[in-house]
């Protein structure tokens, strides 16, 4: 029964096997705990635990500033990317490596360094204090926070797509009467637009599921500045186990349709474009 | 359109791509700037578009100075090596691309711009292809999209890099017939550029052979292959043999041997290289001739009206002369001369063209 459709390529059985059993290991069984520990509650708990004000208002916090800060980062990453790719300068390779130390860096010094910067005292937040304007310990110290981390995935996904785009295309559109701006609105950015996507998802889904860095910048006040992340910490530590994997599946399921829904954008424009998806 | 290249120099950090180019293209013709890659034909295409600057000189469009005019300006069609297609519009968008960025007041309806893409499809020959990607099509149908996309716009010239360049043997022997036969619908200006001999005299109307960022000749197919003015036209254009020597009297002095030669006036001792033509080269089969250079047989082909005999140089390799040598005789020929793989013959040049040897490396004698 398996002699009758050959493949040209060999181990068909054994990678898809492998491929799920890892994924089951790494990402699946965890995930099925999650929600196969929820379900042990009765509805009316769930309700209390993952629709309490509090909770609610940090989900808006969550994902609304994610959504920002991943909009934010979309724009200035490729502006970046393009910078990077399209001129020469000194010190352009150091510019580069740069980027990527959001990766690198705890998250927890990322916030640190943040808090120390913003702070009513410190070097940014003592120039914006006399304008009225308060990063830290706030709402806007959880949206720079998830800007900072969330860059390089930009960054990065967009670079390769623009090092590819040969000037040809500019030079092309340039010949056939378009401006400059016509140039990059009609035939560059339709072709990095998946790429930005992409990016923009990467740097959401970090984003909603980043701690480490905006505890220390938020503030973390309820109702105001607290995070999703925070209160299922806070759950825990009351040994609050159910309501934490509540408030965690919910989590879960949002940012899976979250992902879902941009993942089947990405498809849509592959197939406008006549790309293959 | 007449263009007009006046003294154009460019150069790209220490490497002189165009020295000082003057040109004048005549209007309605279909112009080759051909060269071995590297020569600065491409340079000059682009500058000549627009796309690039020259360090000095100028360019004429049609009688107006253009050399600060950038490429949306100056109304010129061009056509890349790789095509440039936008990947993420259809055909037909491709095509209308030029017309729909035009600032409104000069835009066509959609009715119109409709039309006309239509019309352009026609003329390329791939109107069924509208509602397709680029990647969907064929090499030689992108190039002839992107003829299509340039002629959109009703360019004043068309210029085309290397149109055939990225295309396989027989699809650029379709593709050039194709356009010479587009060119003479039309009659639009139009400069191409290639490596291609072949693919020069084929389709132009004349041919500007471009070495080392210089002009080397200028004329029609017939006369560049007949008549090349340079050492450097005679062996780029059509297959030669070449011979480095000094000249004797009346003789090219190669090696220990001697070559009989006609025109040209040179002094004795001059370092030359002569030339000779396949088809103008005798075999004599006597090994012991006076008149000739020395060389064995290494492979006969063809037996029909015309044989190519395949030859090498005898003796180690000489500084200085080609080893390798070609001559076209007729197939009977090599019946009556008595032929065989491996014989030792002589070479003569009927018709032996002379030129001085600029960078005269010279076997010893």
């Amino acid at each position: 029964m398996f002699g009758v459709n050959k493949r040209v390529l060999p181990g068909f059985g054994l990678s898809l096997g492998f491929t799920l059993v890892y994924l089951s290991l790494i990402v699946l069984i965890p995930l099925s705990a999650v929600f196969l520990k929820t379900s042990t509650m009765s509805w009316d708990e769930l309700v209390s635990a993952v629709a309490a004000p509090r909770v609610v208002a940090s989900y808006k916090l969550t994902f609304g500033a994610s959504f920002l800060a991943a909009a934010i980062n979309a724009v200035f990453g490729l502006l970046l990317a393009w910078g990077l790719t399209r001129y020469t300068f000194p010190g352009r390779k150091i510019v580069d490596a740069l980027i990527d130390l959001p990766f690198a860096l705890p998250t927890a010094v990322a916030g640190i360094a943040l808090t120390a910067i913003y702070a009513k005292n410190g070097w940014i937040g003592a120039l914006l204090e006399p304008l009225g304007i308060k990063i830290a310990f706030g709402p806007p110290g959880v949206l720079v926070a998830l800007t900072f981390i969330g860059l390089p995935f930009v960054v990065r996904t967009v670079q390769p797509v623009l090092e590819d785009l040969e000037t040809e295309y500019e030079e092309a559109a340039a010949s056939l009467g378009a401006t400059r701006w016509q140039a990059f609105q009609r035939v560059v950015f339709p072709t990095l637009f998946p790429a930005l996507l992409t990016g923009f998802a990467l740097a959401f889904a970090r984003a909603v599921g980043e701690y480490g860095s905006v505890i220390f910048i938020a503030g973390n006040i309820p109702m105001v500045s607290e995070i999703t992340p925070l209160i299922i910490i806070t759950k825990l530590e009351q040994f609050d186990y159910k309501g934490a994997t509540a408030v965690a599946s919910v989590m879960l399921v949002i940012s899976f349709l979250l992902l879902l829904v941009i993942n089947g954008l990405q498809a849509w424009t592959a197939r406008r474009t006549g790309r293959a998806i | 359109m007449s263009i007009e290249v006046i003294g154009i120099s460019k150069t790209f950090g220490t490497f002189k791509a165009l020295n000082n180019v003057s040109l004048n293209f005549p209007d309605g013709e279909l112009v080759a700037l051909l060269g071995p890659s590297g020569c600065g034909k491409t340079t000059l295409l682009r500058v000549i578009a627009g796309l690039e600057h020259a360090d000095t000189g100028r360019i004429v469009l049609d009688g107006a100075d253009a050399t600060d005019k950038d490429v949306r300006q100056r109304r010129v069609g061009f056509v890349f090596q790789h095509y440039a297609l936008f990947r993420h519009m259809t055909v037909f968008e491709n095509i209308a691309f030029g017309l729909r960025v035009r600032p409104r007041r000069e835009r066509p309806s959609e009715k119109d711009i409709r039309a006309k893409v239509n019309r352009l499809l026609d003329l390329v020959q791939l109107g069924w292809v509208a509602n397709r990607f680029p990647s969907q099509l064929s090499g030689g149908q992108r190039q002839r999209i992107a003829l299509a996309r340039a002629l959109a716009v009703e360019p004043r010239v068309l210029l085309l890099d290397e149109p055939f360049g990225a295309l396989d043997a027989k699809v650029r022997k379709e593709l050039r017939r194709w356009l010479r036969t587009l060119h003479d619908e039309l009659h639009i200006s139009s400069i191409f550029v290639t490596h291609d001999q072949e693919e020069a005299l084929e389709v132009s109307d004349r041919i500007v052979l471009v070495n080392k960022g210089q002009v080397e000749q200028i004329g029609t197919p017939k006369e560049i292959y007949e008549q090349p003015a340079t050492a450097f036209a005679y062996s780029f254009i059509g297959s030669v043999n070449e011979f480095r020597g000094r000249v004797d009297g009346d003789f090219v002095r190669v090696g220990d041997e001697k070559l009989r030669f006609q025109t040209g006036t040179f002094k004795n001792g001059q370092e030359v290289v002569a030339f000779s033509r396949p088809h103008d080269t005798e075999i004599v089969a006597n090994p012991q001739s006076e008149d000739g250079v020395s060389a064995s047989i290494k492979r006969i082909l063809g037996t029909g009206a015309v044989a190519r005999v395949e030859l090498v140089a005898n003796g180690e390799a000489r500084e200085g002369r080609k080893e390798f040598f070609e001559v076209e005789i007729p197939g009977s020929d090599v019946q009556s001369l008595g032929l065989s793989t491996g014989q030792h013959v002589k070479l003569r040049g009927r018709r032996l063209s002379v030129f001085a040897d600029q960078n005269g490396t010279q076997a010893a004698s």
